[in-house]
C-alpha cells in the first residue's frame, strides 16, 4: 500500500497521499531560474503544469526538454494578455488547481537607488510584481474557485522576498513592490477563504539564478541557495496546504452526502 | 424592450422583475435578488468563460474578406478543435446581423486564413454555417484563439468589447460562445451574501452557443447542441435538495437546458459529460429546476420559448407587458426576471 506506484514519488511519502498527483499546477516566469525548477519540481511529483513565459523560443525549448509541460507565450505585465493567459491556462490543464505567480522584474536594470530610480522601471517592477499576479489571479479565480468546489485546490502561491519586509538600499521598486504583493496576498487569503482558496506569500531566500545575478553580479554562488532546494521548499508547503483542504473537503462530502 | 447599449456587467440600477410560483409579479433592484432566496434553496450556475469566438480573416480561394464566428462544439474535450460556425461577408459588428453581406459562396475543402490560424472547410450546411476544423495541435488553436479572437458582439452595443466585458465574474474554462450573461450578476460580494443566507451555491460548465445567426431559417434552428459537464458534487448537491424538498434555482436558461437534459433518463442529474439537444417550451415538464434567474427575453426567441416552460400563457403576457411598460432593457447586459416554475398542471390551465 506504501509502495511507490509511480516511480515519480519521493521515497518517504506515500503514493496515496501524493496531493500533486495530476494536480492541475500554472507556473508564471517558468523557464528560468526559481520557476523551471519549480515546473521540474512538480512534474517530478505528478502534476499536470502549465507555465508562462515571455520568450518564444525559451519557451520551447524548455517544452522540448519536459514534453509533458504546457508552455504558454505571454507577459503577465501587460494587462491586454491577461485573459488570453488565463485562457490558454485552463485550456492546457482543463482547469487549474494551483496557480504560481513567480515571474518578477528587478526594477531599474542593476538595481538603483530610489532617487536614481525612473518612473517608467518602477511602474514596470509594480506592474510585473503586483498587477500581474493580481490580474492573473482575477482571472483565474472561477477556475480556482471551481477547483475549490470540488475538493481538489485550491491555492495561490505569490512568490515574495525578504525585499518586501527589510529596507534594503538599491532594492526599492522591487521592495516595495513585493511589500505589496505580500499585503495583496494577506488581505486576499482573508477574503478568499469562504471560498476555499488559499492565498499565500513566500520568501524562497536569495538563490543561485538569473535574477539574483542581475541584482547582486559579484555574488558567490556558494553562499546562495539552489533554486532546486527552494523549489522543493516551496512545494512542501502547498503540499500541507493542499493536504488540510483534502480533509475539509471530505468533511463537506460527507455533509452534502 | 430596449437594448442595453452599455457593456456592464452590473450596473448599479439594474432592475428585476420577479414572478412567484402564483404568478405575483413583483420589481426589485437586482441587487436584491438574494433576499427572494431561502435557506437551503441550491443556487446552479454555469461557469463557462467565454470564448473570443469572432475570427477575422480571409476565404483562401476566393482572396475575400470573412468574418467567422465560432457557434458550437459538439464536445468539451480539449483536443476537440473542429466547430460549427456561422460565417459573414464584409462588414462587422457594427452592422446588424440580418443585414450583413453572405460570405463568398463556401465549399467543402476550402482553406481560411484567420490571423495566426489556419482551418478548413469540413462540411457547409448553408450558405453562411458551416463547420471547420482547425489545423495544428490544440494548444496552437487556443493560442490562436486567445490572441486573435474578439468577443461575438452584435450592433446594439457600439463599443468593441473586451473579452473581460463577456466572462462572468466565476468563468472558467473557456468554452462558451456568448457570455452565460444571466451570471453577470454573481460577483463574488454576492456569492458571499448567498451563503451566508444559508443558500448553497454549485456550478456546471456549459458551452452557450451564439443567440443569433441573422438569418431567420437558421435562427429557427438555435439553440445548437450544447456540450456540458455537470461536476459529481453539483450532482450531489442537486440529488439532496430535491430530496428536502428544496428549490433548484438557475442561473440563466442554459443551466436549465443542461440539468433537464442531464436529468432526462430517469429524473436524476446525473455527473459527467453530455451533449444537450433538448429544446424546451410551453409543452416540456421540468423534472429538476424550480425557478430561473434569466435576462429579459423577445417573445419568439429560443431563449423566450424556454421561459414559457416556468409559466403558462397568461403569465408570461403579463410579464411581458410589465417588462415593455416599464422600460426594462434586454440582451446580455440587461435587466432580470426571476421566473419561479408554476406548480404541475397550472401552466395547461392559465
Amino acid at each position: 500500500m506504501f509502495e511507490d506506484r509511480t516511480g515519480r514519488m519521493p521515497s518517504d511519502s506515500p503514493a496515496l497521499l501524493n496531493p500533486f498527483d495530476r494536480l492541475r499546477v500554472a507556473i508564471t516566469g517558468g523557464t528560468s531560474g526559481l520557476g523551471l525548477a519549480l515546473v521540474r519540481e512538480l512534474l517530478t511529483r505528478g502534476a499536470e503544469v502549465a507555465f508562462v513565459a515571455r520568450g518564444r523560443d525559451r519557451v520551447r525549448q524548455v517544452e522540448e526538454r519536459y514534453p509533458n509541460a504546457h508552455g504558454i507565450v505571454g507577459d503577465v505585465s501587460r494587462k491586454d494578455q491577461t485573459y488570453p493567459l488565463a485562457m490558454q491556462i485552463a485550456a492546457a490543464l482543463g482547469g487549474v488547481d494551483v496557480l504560481i505567480n513567480n515571474a518578477s522584474d528587478l526594477g531599474p536594470p542593476g538595481l538603483a537607488l530610489l532617487a536614481d530610480t525612473d518612473c517608467e522601471d518602477f511602474e514596470r517592477a509594480i506592474a510585473t510584481n503586483l498587477f500581474g499576479p493580481f490580474r492573473l489571479t482575477k482571472a483565474l479565480l472561477g477556475s480556482l474557485a471551481a477547483s475549490a468546489r470540488e475538493g481538489r485546490g485550491a491555492v495561490v502561491l505569490n512568490v515574495s522576498s525578504d525585499a518586501a519586509v527589510s529596507a534594503y538600499p538599491r532594492w526599492g521598486a522591487y521592495g516595495a513592490s513585493k511589500a505589496a504583493l505580500q499585503h495583496m496576498s494577506r488581505i486576499w487569503n482573508a477574503e478568499l477563504g469562504a471560498e476555499g482558496i488559499a492565498v499565500l506569500a513566500m520568501d524562497p531566500g536569495d538563490m543561485d539564478t538569473p535574477m539574483h545575478a542581475a541584482a547582486v553580479p559579484d555574488a558567490d554562488p556558494a553562499d546562495l541557495k539552489r533554486p532546486e532546494t527552494a523549489a522543493r521548499e516551496l512545494v512542501e508547503v502547498v503540499a500541507e496546504v493542499l493536504l488540510r483542504r483534502g480533509t475539509a473537503y471530505e468533511l463537506q462530502c460527507e455533509a452534502v452526502r | 424592450m430596449t437594448a442595453a447599449s452599455v457593456p456592464s456587467q452590473r450596473p448599479a440600477d439594474a432592475r428585476l422583475l420577479a414572478v412567484d410560483r402564483d404568478g405575483r409579479i413583483r420589481h426589485a433592484a437586482r441587487t436584491d435578488f438574494v433576499r427572494l432566496l431561502r435557506p437551503g434553496d441550491l443556487v446552479v450556475a454555469n461557469d463557462a468563460a467565454t470564448l473570443p469566438a469572432s475570427l477575422v480573416g480571409e476565404h483562401s480561394r476566393s482572396g475575400r474578406r470573412i468574418e467567422l464566428r465560432l457557434a458550437g462544439r459538439s464536445s468539451l474535450a480539449l483536443d476537440h478543435v473542429r466547430f460549427r460556425a456561422v460565417v459573414f461577408g464584409l462588414g462587422d459588428f457594427h452592422m446588424r446581423t440580418e443585414d450583413r453581406p453572405l460570405p463568398p459562396a463556401l465549399a467543402e475543402g476550402d482553406r481560411l486564413a484567420l490571423g495566426p490560424l489556419r482551418a478548413t472547410v469540413t462540411c457547409v450546411h448553408a450558405p453562411r454555417l458551416v463547420t471547420v476544423h482547425f489545423h495544428g495541435r490544440p494548444s496552437e488553436v487556443w493560442a490562436g484563439l486567445a490572441n486573435h479572437g474578439r468577443p461575438i458582439q452584435y450592433a446594439h452595443v457600439p463599443v468593441p468589447l473586451a473579452i473581460w466585458d463577456s466572462w462572468t465574474p466565476i468563468a472558467g474554462n473557456a468554452v462558451a460562445f456568448e457570455p452565460p450573461s444571466a451570471g453577470f450578476v454573481l460577483d463574488w460580494q454576492t456569492i458571499g451574501a448567498l451563503k451566508a443566507a444559508g443558500v448553497r451555491f454549485a456550478t456546471i460548465t456549459h458551452a452557450a452557443g451564439i443567440s443569433s445567426t441573422g438569418d431567420a431559417a437558421l435562427d429557427g434552428l438555435l439553440p445548437f447542441d450544447e456540450p456540458y459537464r455537470v461536476p459529481e458534487l453539483t450532482a450531489l448537491a442537486i440529488a439532496d435538495a430535491r430530496k428536502r424538498g428544496d428549490r433548484v434555482i438557475a442561473v440563466g436558461t442554459t443551466v436549465v437546458r443542461a440539468l433537464e437534459h442531464a436529468a432526462a433518463a430517469d429524473g436524476l442529474v446525473h455527473a459527467g459529460d453530455g451533449l444537450a439537444t433538448n429544446r424546451l417550451g410551453p409543452l416540456s415538464r421540468l423534472r429538476v429546476v424550480d425557478a430561473l434567474l434569466s435576462g429579459t427575453h423577445e417573445r419568439g426567441s429560443s431563449h423566450h420559448e424556454l421561459l414559457r416552460a416556468f409559466a403558462g400563457e397568461e403569465i408570461i403576457d403579463r410579464m411581458d407587458h410589465e417588462l415593455n411598460a416599464r422600460g426594462y432593457l434586454t440582451h446580455e447586459f440587461g435587466d432580470s426576471v426571476f421566473l419561479e416554475r408554476q406548480p404541475a398542471g397550472a401552466q395547461t390551465l392559465a
